[in-house]
């Protein structure tokens, strides 16, 4: 497939440009800024025990909630693709439903469930007659069990869509040639669906690695990294905030290396006749099962209802109770008629829809070139997009606040900390590997021979580009940008580092209710949040069609 | 038929919501015997051999092994081979592991399943093969690796589904033979689906027309060729002219452009006092006739077929005849005639 390379070139130096400069530069700056005095910020870095202690508890972290969301995910993959029973596909469903949460929304839900004074606490405390909780909601044990929740939704669907494209004869065909369902789960379906879960363990290696929410919340005195730059950038000791992210940002990219070692190895894309057989459960257990699946859904579906029941309780009232005892609409009415309280939902709102639309810009662009030319430098725009990814979302912040800091056009800094434009940037940074790989598996899927015949048929490229390729890319603009506005909207973690009053995100404003122990707003906003999100997602779906759909005729 | 029935299939019915898919149908094998199950796609073919397996649950009917009835029998417990269409090879393991796995599933020990293994390569022509990658192998490699891994478990009865169907037509006459010159050589019995009539001439020694979930007729197959037992298996079976006749029990008169031909005809059992009949013209019982006796004609259509040639010719208003020549000479619009050289000629229910 050669093209025109200066045709390519011309689209490709803009948006190599534009990554380079907010996606690498940050990067640089940080590394840069980490030997500001030689080596004595990694001398100083190496000899603290707090950095010593939130580095071995980063990674405690990062491997508890792997092995935790892999105990939770793999096994609820398998008994939800593999065995039929009523109301099986209803639970498909909500087993995704902790994704839809906002990482900060997640963490209050549990927070009023699960913590010192939380509904099931105390349920447990009265019930057993205790004088103290069971349970404190702190501590390593406390991040692993809220990201068990939130991040097994990665396993479960990354193992669910391995054993959806597991071709079924090979099931049929080891069964035929004597092999009893334990043998063939072991020899034939685990190995085959190794590749899927080991890259979706990866990820949630990632995302803890970097998870800020639950450490920030729950950690109490407890150090991580992603705390700990925070902290170090507060107390203004920027060359050890620096060298704490320099440390996060490359143990988070040796492990998307790993996840592209694993990704490639994944070379098992099978179909054939026959329909996945599931087992049809018989007797009493089938009775039980749905059963058993209620409650699943019941606690799975605990945070939202948490969240929402605590909107509509009346601030201050709720103390010593189970539940809380009075209920009331003021929490939304403030919300909506004090215009100090609504300001940070415009602002959000706002910032989420200009960095979305930056992001199907550029993303489009980017996501055209590397499925469908080929030209030097298709390998490093490929490598730009998914950065932003594997590096945490604070370490981004921390670069964009260091490289924006001052005007400097001789260096390529503009000033962008303290202004409205610093969030949007730093959400449309986080957006670029979602939106892109979105759109490059819808443009994958399409025939790479219609644009040719398009232009074989006397259309212009930009005709040929309207008509056949962007609505081809639809399904995953679509998509991609729904992911991109969910997470800017309720985006908390580089808002913290960079926010001003001024343009506080619901997020920020969710924190200092809560600091003002005035949990009713702060519940009511996240309720906001959830409904921004929903109203995000169906507006996608009305825009592009549903995202799963096919644009191609299949040939053979 | 050699022995008694190996396998037995008895009034099979399978239905998918309000379409039967598999209608009554009943089926004897013979131990040794190969048998085809033919017919168009949605026939019913794949769902019978799937019910035979085990890996669909006959509506009602029973499966008989060796006089066992194992219709409730699960997949593993039958432990018949199959060979699928697409191969249904294991990617992640080598194409020794995929040979030795239903050994390995028996708890075989390991030097035992290698041994066995190498030997059912060597068998299909893939001695030293063992340590390959899956996805290293050919298309034809594939599907040998597949009947290798199916006959090491010495399976009661060998099931192919669609064996052949995805090699390309050189590489698929040499396989057929050899495939039959194999299930002959180990003295197998074999049950396999195929839609190509050639296969199944080629490798049957016996073939199981199936239509619409029903069987048309069983037989081999020169008899089906022959003497079909209606439209349908003609129609199916080789290339046929339709012209109406009147049938005495033992001659068809069939009318011609207004001359009437009398014909010696034979007719299945099926058909009973029947008078009006199609005789059914095979284009290799037509030619030419140089001395202008027979039926008068125009030459509408004229197509090289290798050895032989394939001439469509107009006798009649309503009727164009198709039939076979070696000779190269006539033309499109040439005016010949033509008659039947072979007779009895089949003739079948209108």
């Amino acid at each position: 497939m050669k093209r025109d390379a200066r045709g390519s070139w011309l689209l490709a130096a803009p948006v190599l440009a534009l990554l380079l400069w907010c996606v690498v530069y940050p990067n640089v700056t940080i590394i840069a800024g980490s030997f500001g005095h030689g080596l004595g910020y990694w001398r100083e870095f190496a000899h603290s025990p707090s950095d010593r202690e939130a580095l071995v508890t980063t990674l405690e972290v990062a491997f508890g909630s792997v092995i935790a969301a892999t105990a939770v995910g793999l096994p609820l993959a398998f008994l939800l693709s593999r065995i039929e029973f009523r109301g099986r596909r209803f639970l498909q469903a909500v087993a995704t439903l902790p994704a839809a949460l906002p990482p900060l929304v997640g963490v209050i839900a549990f927070l009023f469930l699960y913590g010192e004074s939380g509904v099931v606490t105390r349920a447990v405390q009265r019930g057993l007659g205790l004088s103290e909780p069971p349970w404190r909601l702190t501590g390593v044990w406390a991040i692993i069990f809220v990201h068990a929740y939130t991040m097994y939704v990665y396993v479960f669907l990354f193992v669910s869509a391995g054993l959806e494209r597991l071709d079924a004869t090979l099931d049929e065909a080891a069964a035929g040639l004597g092999a009893s369902t334990p043998f063939r789960l072991r020899r034939v379906t685990l190995p085959l669906v190794t590749p899927a879960l080991a890259g979706s363990m990866l990820l949630v290696f990632m995302s803890a690695l970097g998870s800020f929410s639950a450490p920030y919340i729950f950690g109490g005195g407890l150090r991580v990294l992603s705390t700990q730059i925070v902290a170090s950038k507060l107390n203004g000791a920027m060359g050890m905030a620096y060298a704490e992210t320099t440390v996060l940002a490359i143990t988070a990219v040796a492990a998307l290396v790993l996840l592209r070692w694993f990704e490639r190895r994944r070379t098992y894309a099978l179909t054939g006749k026959g329909s996945t057989t599931r087992i049809a459960l018989r007797g009493g257990i089938a009775r039980v099962a749905p059963l058993l699946a209620a409650a699943l859904v019941f606690v799975l579906i605990l945070p939202h209802a948490m969240i929402v029941l605590v909107a509509f309780a009346r601030d201050g009232a709720w103390t010593t109770q189970v539940l809380p005892p009075h209920y009331t609409l003021e929490n939304f009415t403030r919300l909506t008629t004090d215009p100090r309280l609504w300001i940070p939902v415009r602002n959000s709102f706002w910032m989420a829809v200009l960095a979305t639309v930056a992001n199907i810009i550029v993303c489009f662009v980017a996501a055209y070139l590397i499925a469908r030319r080929r030209f030097r430098g298709r390998g490093l725009l490929q490598l730009l997009v998914v950065l932003p990814w594997a590096i945490p979302a604070t370490a981004i912040a921390i670069g964009l606040a260091s490289t924006f800091d001052r005007n400097a056009p001789a260096e390529l800094r503009i000033l962008l900390v303290g202004t409205f434009w610093i969030l949007p940037l730093a959400y449309f940074v986080r957006g670029i590997p979602l939106v892109t790989s979105a759109v490059e598996g819808s443009l994958r899927q399409m025939d790479p021979s219609l644009e040719d015949a398009a232009r074989g048929l006397g259309a212009s490229w930009w005709l040929a580009m309207r008509r056949v390729v962007i609505p081809a890319a639809r399904p995953g603009i679509a998509a991609g940008a729904t992911l991109a506005g969910i997470t800017a909207v309720g985006e908390f973690v580089a808002s913290i580092v960079l926010y001003t009053h001024a343009n506080r995100p619901i997020s920020m404003e969710i924190l200092a209710q809560l600091r003002n122990l005035s949990f009713g707003t702060a519940a009511a906003y996240s309720v906001l949040l959830i409904l921004l999100v929903l109203i995000i997602s169906i507006a996608a779906r009305m825009l592009g069609g549903r995202p799963e759909r096919v644009e191609t005729i299949p040939t053979a | 038929m050699p022995g008694a029935p190996r396998l037995s299939l008895d009034a099979l019915t399978r239905r998918f919501r309000d379409k039967v898919a598999v209608d009554a149908l009943s089926l004897e094998i013979g131990t040794g015997e190969l048998v085809a199950l033919m017919g168009a796609s949605g026939s019913g073919k794949t769902t019978t051999l799937r019910m035979v397996a085990g890996y669909e649950p006959p509506d009602s009917g029973r499966v008989w092994l060796e006089g066992v009835d194992i219709t409730n029998r699960a997949p593993r417990v039958r432990g018949f081979g199959m060979v699928f269409q697409h191969y249904a090879l294991f990617p992640h393991m080598t194409v020794g592991e995929n040979v030795a796995f239903g050994l390995e599933a028996r708890g075989v020990a390991k030097a035992d399943r290698a041994s066995r293994a190498a030997a059912a390569l060597a068998n299909v022509g893939l001695a030293g093969a063992s340590p390959r990658a899956i996805q290293s192998l050919s298309g034809g490699e594939q599907q040998r690796v597949a009947l290798a891994r199916a006959l090491v478990i010495e399976p009661p009865v060998l099931l192919l589904d669609e064996p052949l169907s995805n090699l390309d037509p050189n590489l698929r006459r040499t396989t057929r033979n050899e495939l039959r010159a194999m299930l002959r050589r180990l003295g197998l019995t074999a049950l396999f689906v195929t839609h190509d009539q050639e296969d199944a001439f080629a490798v049957a020694d016996r073939v199981a027309l199936m239509d619409s979930g029903k069987l048309l007729q069983v037989g081999a197959p020169e008899e089906l060729h022959d003497n079909p037992a209606s439209r349908a298996v003609a129609d199916f079976i080789g290339r046929a002219t339709f012209v109406p006749g009147a049938y005495d029990g033992r001659t068809v008169t069939v009318h011609v452009a207004g001359t009437a031909t009398t014909l010696a005809a034979r007719a299945p059992s099926s058909l009973g006092q029947a008078r009006e009949v199609l005789a059914v013209l095979r284009p290799d019982a037509l030619a030419f006739a140089p001395d202008g006796s027979g039926w008068a004609g125009v030459v509408t259509d004229r197509r090289f077929a290798g050895a032989q040639l394939v001439y469509r010719v107009r006798v009649d208003d309503a009727i164009e005849v198709e039939l076979q020549s070696t000779n190269r000479d006539v033309r499109e619009g040439d005016r010949v005639a033509v008659r039947v050289v072979r007779e009895p000629v089949p003739v079948v229910a209108v």
